[in-house]
């Protein structure tokens, strides 16, 4: 296979951006759409270029490193896959492939297709844990959790926080992200303590750096772990809620 | 190394490259207010004026549809309405009353719209470069900003035409209805205006009936189909029942040809017979 590769090539964050198209000739069609990438740099590097910088891991869609705008949809053409699972074979000979970074404000580009994510980092220290006294592992079985609220927490939890949802957005909202890292906790009996304080927390640490949701239901379909809208039902619902909540539980305290 | 946990929300959200675009107020108001300053509380507070202006888009709509029995029904519909509440309520209390609640429903609900926008402007500064392929985002959900303004002006344009009567001057007669909306609409300019901001609405309530279930939180797998279907029909039924409106009267269907009863200023005071002004 033979493509033409148009990529945002940028030098730091400040620095003015621009595409940059590479001609590709002898790309495998088993080959991902990483180890394509892979098999530019080195040419790159050995014409003495500077590599496009993009950020990956695990290579296995499981890390949620590897998000990068392909043809205009997050994650490219393969619904329910990362980057690094996006296999040549889903392109043509001799189709031409931009890729973009995410664009967010949120996002700071910091070279070539690579972001910054570190917003989602602020959501989660907002309230994505469970405060867990230490001591010696609980027994297996001692809380009971009926099966759909495990499998909808574990739908929640499939989350790889890769940041496709905001890119998808037109309004770059991150809701489906925050409202994914919520239900997983708030699903589960674990969650209970914190649910009130978490949601509000997290929601309002979302809003300072992400757009609003308008519905537009673009977030579903770039995720690559296809997580459900209704979890942002689920998060509206819970915030409006907490409100009250945490009003009644201040004034527990004398 | 021990370390405790910080206090939640103790660290400044600013850090490395990343900075905030929009910082949550430093005093919240009081118990339910607060939620206006924020923008999931702003898209329920959308979510909620939408099903009040929802519930008055179909009862005018419906209500309408006594301009079909002839303008004695019509005009006693539109007297009936300034009685609501019968001897108990003062004239046009009701009505007022419903007025205002609808003004301040349309306030709020442009009010969040517009701050809504800004800052999700601000959440992208720099666009995408290269086309972007939306899948999900329809026609109707990507043009709400849009059919939002002319229902909005169209609005504005209607209370000017047919509440108050700017347009139609001498032919405007207070309290007949039948008259004054039968003359308006047989203009095609302003049946045409009438068809564009119907089917503006109609586009603007395919996604907003949808929309509303999500804001509010009303979600749940027993119903979740019966949302999108429950969308188009509201939508489908708002646009049919407006639509007829301009298309009978540009046709000729319902016109003042065809009225038989003499209609009647407002109060008595002064009383115009307008059988025959068409001759």
């Amino acid at each position: 296979m033979r493509i033409t590769l148009k990529v945002w090539r940028q030098d730091g964050p400040t620095a003015p951006g621009s595409f940059e198209t590479y001609d590709v000739p002898g790309v495998s069609p088993d080959m991902s759409f990483l180890e394509m990438l892979d098999v530019v740099n080195d040419r790159l590097t050995l014409d003495g270029k500077r590599p496009i910088v993009f950020e990956h891991d695990c290579r296995e869609g499981i890390c949620g490193s590897c998000g990068m705008m392909i043809n205009g949809v997050p994650h490219g053409p393969e619904r329910g896959t990362a980057t690094c699972q996006l296999h040549m074979r889903k392109f043509h000979d001799g189709d031409q492939i931009v890729v973009e970074p995410w664009r967010s404000a949120a996002f700071p580009v910091i070279r070539d297709v690579a972001v910054d994510r570190s917003a989602f980092d602020r959501i989660i220290e907002a309230g994505g844990y469970i405060s867990t006294p230490t001591g010696a592992a609980p027994d297996a079985n001692l809380t009971l959790i009926p099966k759909p609220v495990a499998d909808a927490a574990m739908d929640a939890a499939a989350c790889i926080g890769c940041g496709a949802c905001v890119a998808a957005c037109p309004n770059s909202a991150a809701q489906l992200f925050t409202s994914a890292k919520l239900a997983h906790l708030n699903l589960l009996p674990q969650g209970q303590a914190e649910r009130w304080a978490r949601t509000e927390a997290m929601v309002e640490t979302m809003e300072e750096f992400f757009g609003s949701c308008t519905n537009h239901g673009e977030c579903r379909e770039a995720c690559p772990k296809e997580i459900s809208l209704d979890f942002i039902a689920m998060m509206n619902r819970d915030y409006v809620k907490s409100k009250r909540k945490n009003r009644k539980l201040l004034s527990q305290i004398r | 190394m021990a370390t405790t946990t910080p206090a939640r929300g103790s660290q400044s959200s600013a850090r490395g490259l990343v900075r905030p675009t929009f910082s949550q107020p430093r005093r919240r108001l009081p118990y339910p207010f607060g939620l206006y300053q924020t923008a999931v509380g702003k898209k329920w507070v959308m979510g909620v004026t939408g099903i009040m202006m929802m519930g008055f888009v179909l009862v005018h709509m419906i209500g309408n549809l006594h301009m079909y029995e002839g303008p004695a029904k019509y005009n006693e519909y539109a007297e009936a309405l300034r009685t609501v509440g019968g001897a108990l309520m003062p004239r046009e209390g009701v009505l007022w009353a419903l007025r205002l609640g609808l003004l301040g429903a349309a306030a709020l609900h442009i009010h969040s719209a517009a701050t809504l926008t800004i800052i999700n402007r601000r959440s992208r500064p720099l666009a995408y470069q290269s086309p972007r392929d939306y899948s999900a985002a329809n026609f109707a959900s990507r043009t709400m900003r849009a059919t939002g303004i002319i229902v909005l002006l169209f609005v504005i344009f209607h209370l000017l035409d047919l509440t108050w009567g700017v347009f139609l001057g001498e032919d405007y007669i207070t309290g007949d209805v039948y008259n004054n909306v039968t003359r308006s609409l047989s203009s095609l300019p302003i049946a045409l205006l009438y068809l564009l901001a119907n089917i503006a609405l109609a586009v603007h309530l395919f996604h907003g009936a949808w929309s509303m279930f999500q804001s509010l939180g009303w979600n749940s797998p027993q119903f979740n189909q019966a949302r999108r279907v429950f969308a188009a029909a509201f939508a489908g039924l708002i646009l049919v029942g407006n639509l007829s409106f301009p298309i009978l009267n540009l046709t000729g269907v319902v016109s003042q040809d065809s009225r038989t009863t003499p209609c009647v200023a407002e109060g008595g005071e002064e009383t115009r017979i307008c059988l025959g002004v068409n001759e």
